[in-house]
């Protein structure tokens, strides 16, 4: 059969993209939603605990990260995302994982510039751009508050 | 109903970062990055906070909830401090996700040993 590049490019196309995208958004919908359904579940029994509305917010990040250690240091965790995709990579267990990985794998290159280093390499962005975010709109709010 | 608005919300949260993965070829730290600045941008613009009243977790988990903290912050420590509020409300916010990340990381490291790339 002969095939042109045109015609390859449609034939690849159809297979190449389309089938996974899908598969791949059905996949990070059901992780991500799992994942999110537990941080809603840790509320209700943190709540049932007692423990007050302000605090049971803190705890449940932290919860989801320590779980993420232990998942990313078993390696568990990057067999589990390379189904998921977005589905671990967009909750608090993407970021906890960018930063745990790294620790992990970089020790050997030395405890400051190794893992003191390289645990903020996804981080170190991530806490920048959003701290600077964050401080725009605070500076937005005072001069808001001057006039109001 | 608080469960499955969670379950909805942030699976579709993920799905809108798993197509600008597949279609732009983004990479992962620079879907992190958009997320958490979105976040920020959304609740500035009033928008974020129905989504987590509606959603719960399914809000304030995925990294817009890490921007939404920020923005929140930032906005309660501007009306009690002023200006330098901007600086310090964001992060006072997040302290105890970063603290966490970051020391989990550190004693993990300690613990297991590095995996074969």
């Amino acid at each position: 059969m002969s095939v042109n590049k045109e015609k390859y490019k449609k034939l690849a196309d159809k297979r190449a993209v389309k089938s996974p995208i899908v598969k791949n958004c059905v996949k990070a919908f059901l992780t991500g939603g799992f994942i999110c359904l537990v941080g809603q579940l840790l509320s209700t029994l943190y709540t049932s605990l007692g423990i007050d509305a302000d605090t049971v917010k803190m705890l449940i990040p932290v919860t989801l990260i320590f779980v993420t250690a232990l998942l990313t240091g078993f390696g568990l965790f990057d067999k589990i995302a390379k189904h998921a995709g977005a589905g671990t990579l967009v909750p608090i267990t993407g970021f906890a994982n960018a930063v745990i990985a790294p620790a992990i794998d970089n020790k050997a290159e030395g405890l400051v510039l190794g893992l003191g280093a390289k645990i903020f390499i996804i981080a170190g962005p991530v806490i920048l751009y959003g701290t600077f975010a964050s401080a725009l709109y605070g500076a937005v709010l005072w001069i808001v508050s001057l006039f109001g | 109903m608080e469960y499955f608005w969670a379950f909805v919300v942030g699976g579709a949260l993920c799905v809108v970062a798993q197509i600008l993965i597949d279609k732009t070829r983004m990479t992962p730290a620079r879907i992190l990055v958009s997320y958490v600045v979105a976040g920020v941008v959304l609740t500035a613009l009033g928008l974020y906070k129905p989504i987590v009243e509606l959603a719960g977790c399914g809000a304030t988990v995925p990294l817009t909830g890490f921007g939404y903290s920020l923005a929140n912050g930032v906005s309660d420590a501007v009306n009690e401090y002023g200006l330098i509020g901007a600086l310090s409300g964001g992060l006072t916010a997040t302290a105890s996700g970063i603290a966490a990340a970051m020391i989990f990381a550190f004693l993990a490291a300690l613990v297991f040993k590095s995996r074969p790339k």
